[in-house]
């Protein structure tokens, strides 16, 4: 028991799974998954698919904190593969043809590629700070977005490209396909490999990981990149959603959510360790949230808040000295009724100490 | 500590980052040399306009800057300065002030929020530049500050909306759900006022109302929650076509009909709407008409003669069904 409380996956799930438990209160079949026109269908199935675009950003952002930076720019990102993916299909005269989405979809991933080798670059090799070089592509990409589509949403009808977001495989959404295969993916090369270790040498030092022949400058690169890509893929199934590129919405704050998703599972924003399961599970809280605010009927102008105060929940038990802390108290209630009320508490145990301090 | 501080280096490019997006706004708002003055329209004839837009958020605001560039154009006698205030208002004050010190003839702007603005209106005022309202208004006691406002009336709209649903549908007992506009803004406010006292007095039942913040993307995601949280929804009213649209999506999502196993009653008419309206998606639409620029003209000419001019100027709105629709769509302007 003590084993399962202490896993750092317990208290991201235990809130999942609190989230769930209050939906199915106030809507008992909420985690009813029926088939309907051959296709899973249920509220399980929803938040898969809107979990995916902000699972794919996160993977990115854990990959990026692992090195002991942060990539604020997903969110312009996501908005420049939106724009440059809609605008090349409105302008092809043939929208449904297969050849003209999946050339879209190749300039969006190619040139959010590039977005992340530049970010890459300024990390790198020009030893910017992580978030300086990379607000310079949050304010300018949304820029870039509306130039692209000439401040205008973009709109387009191809049923090819709308597979991406409301298109189902094996009766699931291809967009969670995409997403959790992609993760499954990153997930395997990074643990099976040395890959991972390497990422946390970096992240914990820098210099030393280099001293000892851990090549930090390629291995910091890359996150950027990766992170770029995944961005560029998010910013597809964003956009395919809707089938619209707004370079203002799209995306919005999503590199907060991301970077909120990374820290609800577990990672610390001063690198080296990182937990991919962790992110999987935060980016599961962040959707289910969304989710049970429409479900429980919350009042749109209460939702910020009731918002906050679960992420408080969830961060506050997970933190470790809080949890000393509520474990010590605990303790102590455990030790007061065998104790005579006239003595003081003991003064000398660690556990009060660390009340005190 | 690492972690304090970098939280903190956080905190502090997030708010370098909204400093740096105010200051990269509002550049296009012209570069030619202060001066002119009021006297300009008396010197050449030619009227400069200071436009400041909310932003490009949705399909009509793109209609409605288009209306007002097409219209306030050198042959009609206007040299306009255009900006974007990417729907912030401190771009927007910022563009009004150098509006000012530019000296053009009128300032004409859409608010993006209703309050706060009875200071630079105030400078406006003191510069002797005759300020119009388009499409939204400002919420000040001082009715001095602005010469006119031109717009739709955001409750008749609801109205509109609640009326021809009752109509059709009361009786029956339907239940409906509500997709908002962003919260605290004139439009979502007015129209689920006059959405609600329309359909008071019916066996109409308004089971739920979130914010969809006036986009598709969150009226997709807040209708398919309302479809995980209801069983027995007949009818949506979306506060415009936008989230409209993406409840279309969602409910197709779920296997359900658009337009018939659930009805939609939106408000806007852009062409989007349209379509999915001559399509049998969407059952209502009332129009919101964001054809301002001739009507703006109009008043900034008077303004600048010295004529009178109305304080409050309705926008004529019409409403479509479906056949209405399909006869409207081949010469719609937007």
């Amino acid at each position: 028991m003590r084993d399962v409380l202490r896993h750092h996956l317990f208290w991201p799930v235990a809130a999942l799974v609190a989230l769930l438990v209050a939906n199915t209160v106030a809507r008992p079949s909420f985690l009813a998954v029926t088939v309907r026109d051959g296709h899973l269908f249920g509220a399980p199935i929803d938040i898969l698919r809107t979990t995916a675009p902000l699972l794919l950003v996160a993977l990115g952002m854990t990959l990026v904190i692992a090195t002991r930076g942060i990539d604020l720019s997903v969110g312009a990102v996501v908005a420049v593969s939106g724009a440059v993916a809609l605008s090349h299909i409105a302008s092809s005269p043939n929208p449904d043809s297969p050849v003209t989405v999946l050339t879209a979809i190749a300039l969006a991933l190619v040139l959010c590629l590039l977005l992340g080798v530049w970010n890459g670059f300024l990390v790198s090799v020009l030893g910017i700070q992580p978030i300086i070089a990379t607000l310079i592509l949050m304010t300018a990409g949304r820029g870039v977005a509306m130039l692209i589509t000439g401040g205008m949403i973009t709109t387009v009808n191809s049923a090819p490209f709308k597979v991406l977001g409301s298109g189902f495989w094996l009766g699931l959404p291809v967009a969670a396909v995409i997403a959790f295969g992609v993760f499954a993916v990153v997930a395997f090369v990074v643990r099976r490999t040395a890959l991972g270790m390497l990422l946390e040498a970096t992240g914990i030092n820098p210099a030393a990981s280099r001293l000892s022949g851990v090549r930090s400058r390629t291995l910091t690169w890359t996150v950027y990149t990766a992170s770029g890509l995944f961005a560029g893929l998010a910013g597809l199934l964003i956009s395919a959603d809707t089938m619209a590129a707004d370079a203002n919405n799209a995306g919005l704050f999503i590199e907060l959510d991301a970077i909120l998703a990374v820290v609800i599972g577990g990672t610390a924003l001063s690198g080296g360790k990182f937990n991919l399961s962790g992110t999987l599970v935060g980016a599961l809280v962040i959707a289910t949230l969304e989710r049970t605010v429409t479900v429980l009927g919350i009042s749109p102008l209460v939702t910020p808040l009731f918002m906050a105060l679960v992420v408080i929940a969830v961060t506050l038990l997970q933190s470790p000295r809080m949890r000393e802390r509520l474990t010590a108290a605990r303790r102590r209630q455990v030790m007061a009724p065998a104790e005579p009320p006239s003595t003081a508490r003991p003064d000398s145990t660690p556990d009060s100490t660390e009340v005190k301090a | 500590m690492a972690r304090t501080t970098l939280t903190r280096t956080v905190l502090a490019a997030v708010s370098a980052a909204s400093l740096f997006a105010l200051g990269a706004c509002s550049s296009d708002a012209g570069t030619e040399p202060a001066g002119g003055g009021e006297t300009a329209a008396a010197d050449d004839g030619v009227i400069t306009l200071g436009f400041s837009q909310v932003g490009a958020e949705s399909g009509w605001r793109a209609a409605n800057t288009k209306s007002i560039q097409d219209t306030l154009t050198a042959e009609n006698g206007f040299d306009l300065k255009f900006s974007d205030a990417q729907q912030k208002q401190e771009n927007q004050i910022q563009a009004i002030r150098s509006y000012i010190t530019q000296g053009v003839d009128v300032i004409a702007f859409s608010p993006v929020v209703e309050t706060g603005w009875d200071a630079v209106l105030q400078e406006a005022k003191a510069a002797g530049i005759p300020v119009i309202l388009t499409d939204r208004a400002v919420d000040s006691s001082d009715e001095t500050l602005y010469e006119s406002f031109i717009g739709s009336d955001f409750v008749k709209e609801g109205e509109m909306a609640g009326e021809w649903v009752a109509e059709q549908y009361d009786g029956e007992g339907y239940k409906a759900v509500e997709l908002q506009g962003t919260t605290g803004a004139a439009p979502a406010i007015d129209r689920k006022e006059g959405f609600a006292s329309a359909i008071e007095g019916t066996d109409i039942e308004l089971i739920d109302s979130q914010t969809g913040n006036f986009t598709r993307a969150e009226g997709k995601t807040v209708m398919e929650g309302f479809l995980n949280a209801h069983d027995d929804i007949d009818l949506v009213f979306a506060h415009n076509d936008d989230m409209g649209l993406g409840a279309i999506e969602a409910i197709e999502a779920a296997g359900l009909t658009p337009g018939e196993d659930i009805k939609i009653v939106t408000i806007d008419a852009v062409k989007d709407g349209m379509q999915a309206l001559a399509d049998g998606k969407i059952n209502y639409i009332v129009e919101c008409n964001p054809l301002l620029g001739p009507d703006l003209a109009d008043i900034a000419k008077k303004v600048l003669a010295g004529e009178e001019v109305e304080k409050r100027i309705v926008v004529k709105d019409e409403a479509f069904d479906q056949a209405a629709a399909k006869e409207a769509l081949p010469t719609r302007e937007y």
